[in-house]
């Protein structure tokens, strides 16, 4: 968890531990893939880096770094809304 | 939010990681730490809160609201070999149940460890199922709703 100047959360293109095959590598074919990859059940989680604000300073979090971890990962609407 | 924070604890006893994700920027992550959740509970929101700036990560998982601009209420259990194990996705009127998570994962942590399935409405301590030929058609021996 590297604190790091701020970059933007994006998918890698892969699923966690595993590295982004050749085909995809090519900038094109990552954006496709990014609306195209669906996640399921039972499969391995889209890997992913983001920015993100924890213990007072900023940082950068990659899912694959947590494997061998149970991890949950919360998505919610907004900073400042009231659920 | 600050319910998974109240009991925080509980998840970091059964090891689990938790990141919170939205599409603000990291500076509104810190500022509404500072200014609203550490009031709302003790230290404020003790796991990373993680940006998802136009939803490109959000898109993915299929919580990325195209025509709000915001990821919904997606929550997603995953176990040490990145394998999704649960998820759950609510429009944003409706808050979680923090509970049923903390059940989810104790379940998803027992069957990792036992190979023993868990019925219904399970918790810690209730039976569970062992799977095989001998319970097919039987479970109505040892399980009723």
């Amino acid at each position: 968890m590297a604190e790091e100047g701020i970059g933007c959360g994006r998918p890698t293109g892969a699923v966690v531990g595993e590295s982004v095959s050749e085909e995809h590598t090519n900038k094109e074919e990552i954006k496709k893939k990014e609306v195209g990859t669906m996640i399921q059940i039972g499969k391995k989680a889209p890997d992913f880096t983001a920015p993100a604000f924890y213990e007072g300073t900023f940082k950068k979090i990659k899912l694959s770094d947590y494997l061998g971890k149970w991890v949950l990962l919360c998505f919610y609407p907004g900073d400042f809304t009231f659920v | 939010m600050t319910a998974v924070a109240a009991r925080y604890e509980e998840f970091k006893k059964l090891g689990v990681e938790v990141f919170s994700m939205s599409v603000d920027s990291v500076f509104s992550h810190k500022i509404w730490q500072e200014e609203e959740l550490s009031k709302m509970i003790e230290g404020g929101v003790p796991y990373p809160m993680l940006s998802d700036a136009g939803g490109k990560v959000g898109r993915i998982y299929g919580v990325y609201d195209e025509d709000a601009g915001v990821n919904v209420r997606g929550r997603f259990i995953m176990d040490p070999d990145g394998v999704i194990q649960a998820m759950e996705v609510l429009t944003p009127p409706v808050g979680r149940n923090v509970g049923e998570t903390i059940r989810q994962v104790q379940a998803f942590q027992h069957v990792r460890e036992t190979g023993e399935v868990m019925p219904s409405g399970w918790t810690p301590g209730k039976p569970t199922l062992k799977p095989g030929p001998e319970l097919a058609g039987k479970v109505w021996k040892v399980w009723k709703p």
